[in-house]
C-alpha cells in the first residue's frame, strides 16, 4: 500500500466514526485536511475569502450530516467531498439548484465489498497521478474545467482534453454498478 | 430497458456537469438521462474522480481562527441523516419528480396545438427545461437551433432525419442542425426538452405554435 492509499483509508475511517459513533475527533482530523482544500478550491473558482470560509465550514458540516450516503466502494473521500463543494458553489456563487439523480443507497446496513474499497482506492489514486503526470497545458484544461471557467460549449470546442485518464475509471463504476445491481 | 438506451451523453456534458457549470436546465435534463442510464452513471462517476484529484492537488487556503469549533457549533452534536429510501419509480426519472412535484398525472400541460402540449419547467433563466407531449405520430414542427438543445425521451419514441430515439434516449442537437422530430406511430411520446436560446420555427403554422409555446 502506498502512503496514499492508507491515508484514503483513513479518511473512510474517519467517515464511518463520524457516521457511527458522532466522533468529533475523527471530524477535527478530516477538517484539518480537508476544509483548507476545500476552501482553496471554493477561491479558485471565484469566491472572495470570506465567502469560501463559510461555504468550507458548511461543506465539512454537510459531510458530517451526510456521513451515511458516503459509500467507499463508489468513491473516494476526495471525490465525495469534491460533490459537495461543487454543490455549495453552484447554490452559493451561482445561485442555482443542482438537480441530481437519486442516490443508489441500498440497505442501510449493508457494508461495501472491502475489495471493491481497496480497488477503488488504487484507481483514485492512479487517477491522480496520472493527472498529476499530464503535460501543464492539458492539467490546467482540467483544472480550468473543474474550477468552473469552461462553459460546456468551451469544453465541447477542446481536442486537447486527455479523457483517456479516466477510461479505467469509468470501467470500475460500471463493474460496480452491475454488482450491486444484481 | 436500461440496456436498451442507444444515445448518451457527450464526455463534454458529462464533464460540464460533474463541474457544475451546465446551466439548470441542461442539469436537468443530464441528472434525469444518468437515472435512468448505469452507463453514463459510471461515467458520471469517473468524471467526479477527476474533481476529487483536483481537491487533493488545489493549493489549499488556511481556514480562520476557530474554524473547527464554528463549524462544530453549526452541527450541534446532530445525528447524521440516514438516506431516504429510493423513490418508487413511476414513468417520470426521480429528478423531475422533485421540478414537479409528482410523477405524469400532475404535470400542468398547456396546449400549444396539433395536439402537442408541453410544461415550463422552473429553472434559472439561462436556458428552458419543458417537459413535451406529443401524441403519436404527429410531428413537432420543423426548427433550427440557435443555441444546443438536449432531448430525453422519458416515454413513447420519436424519429428525425437522423435516427430513432426510445425511452432513456437522449438527442444532442446544435444550431446547424434543422430536424423534423415525428413521435413513433402507437405510442405518445413525452420528452423533456432543454434548450438554450429560442427554437426558430420555419413557415407560418410553426410561427403560431412558436408564440403559442413561448419562446
Ligand atoms: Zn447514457
Amino acid at each position: 500500500m502506498t502512503e496514499r492509499d492508507i491515508e484514503n483509508h483513513e479518511w473512510a475511517e474517519c467517515i464511518a466514526a463520524i457516521r457511527d459513533r458522532q466522533s468529533t475527533a475523527a471530524f477535527a482530523v478530516l477538517f484539518e485536511h480537508f476544509a483548507p482544500r476545500v476552501k482553496g478550491f471554493l477561491m479558485r473558482s471565484g469566491a472572495d475569502e470570506g465567502l469560501a470560509e463559510e461555504c468550507a465550514q458548511e461543506v465539512m458540516a454537510t459531510l458530517w450530516r451526510k456521513a451515511h450516503q458516503f459509500d467507499p466502494s463508489r468513491a473516494s473521500a476526495a471525490t465525495w467531498i469534491f460533490t459537495i463543494a461543487r454543490n455549495r458553489r453552484i447554490d452559493a456563487i451561482r445561485k442555482q439548484r443542482r438537480p441530481e439523480p437519486e442516490e443508489l443507497s441500498w440497505g442501510p446496513e449493508q457494508e461495501p465489498d472491502q475489495e471493491d474499497v481497496l480497488a477503488l482506492q488504487q484507481e483514485s489514486e492512479q487517477l491522480t497521478k496520472a493527472i498529476a503526470a499530464l503535460p501543464d497545458k492539458q492539467r490546467a484544461l482540467i483544472e480550468k474545467a473543474y474550477f468552473g471557467d469552461l462553459s460546456h460549449r468551451e469544453i465541447a470546442e477542446q481536442t486537447g482534453l486527455p479523457l483517456g485518464t479516466i477510461k479505467s475509471r469509468i470501467r470500475l463504476a460500471l463493474e460496480r454498478l452491475r454488482h450491486e445491481m444484481t | 430497458m436500461k440496456d436498451k438506451i442507444q444515445h448518451h451523453l457527450s464526455d463534454a456534458l458529462l464533464m460540464a456537469y460533474s463541474a457544475g457549470s451546465l446551466p439548470e436546465a441542461f442539469s436537468l435534463t443530464v441528472a434525469s438521462h444518468i437515472a435512468m442510464c448505469d452507463e453514463c452513471r459510471a461515467r458520471l462517476e469517473a468524471f467526479d474522480s477527476v474533481g476529487g484529484a483536483l481537491i487533493e492537488s488545489v493549493e489549499t487556503v488556511a481556514m480562520g481562527n476557530g474554524s473547527l469549533k464554528a463549524t462544530l457549533a453549526m452541527i450541534g452534536g446532530a445525528m447524521t441523516e440516514r438516506p431516504k429510501a429510493r423513490a418508487v419509480t413511476g414513468v417520470l426519472p426521480s429528478p423531475l419528480h422533485d421540478y414537479i412535484g409528482g410523477d405524469l398525472d400532475d404535470v400542468n400541460w398547456r396546449p400549444v396545438g396539433m395536439g402537442v402540449k408541453q410544461a415550463i419547467l422552473p429553472t434559472s433563466d439561462e436556458a428552458t427545461a419543458r417537459l413535451l407531449y406529443i401524441p403519436a405520430g404527429v410531428a413537432v414542427p420543423d426548427h433550427g437551433h440557435q443555441g444546443m438543445e438536449l432531448t430525453l425521451v422519458l416515454q413513447g419514441a420519436f424519429m428525425d432525419e437522423n435516427a430513432h430515439f426510445g425511452p432513456g434516449d437522449i438527442e444532442i442537437a446544435d444550431e446547424h442542425m434543422h430536424h423534423t422530430p415525428v413521435a413513433a406511430p402507437g405510442m405518445d411520446c413525452i420528452c423533456l426538452a432543454a434548450t438554450d436560446a429560442p427554437l426558430r420555427f420555419r413557415g407560418l403554422v410553426p410561427r403560431i405554435a412558436q408564440s403559442f409555446l413561448n419562446i
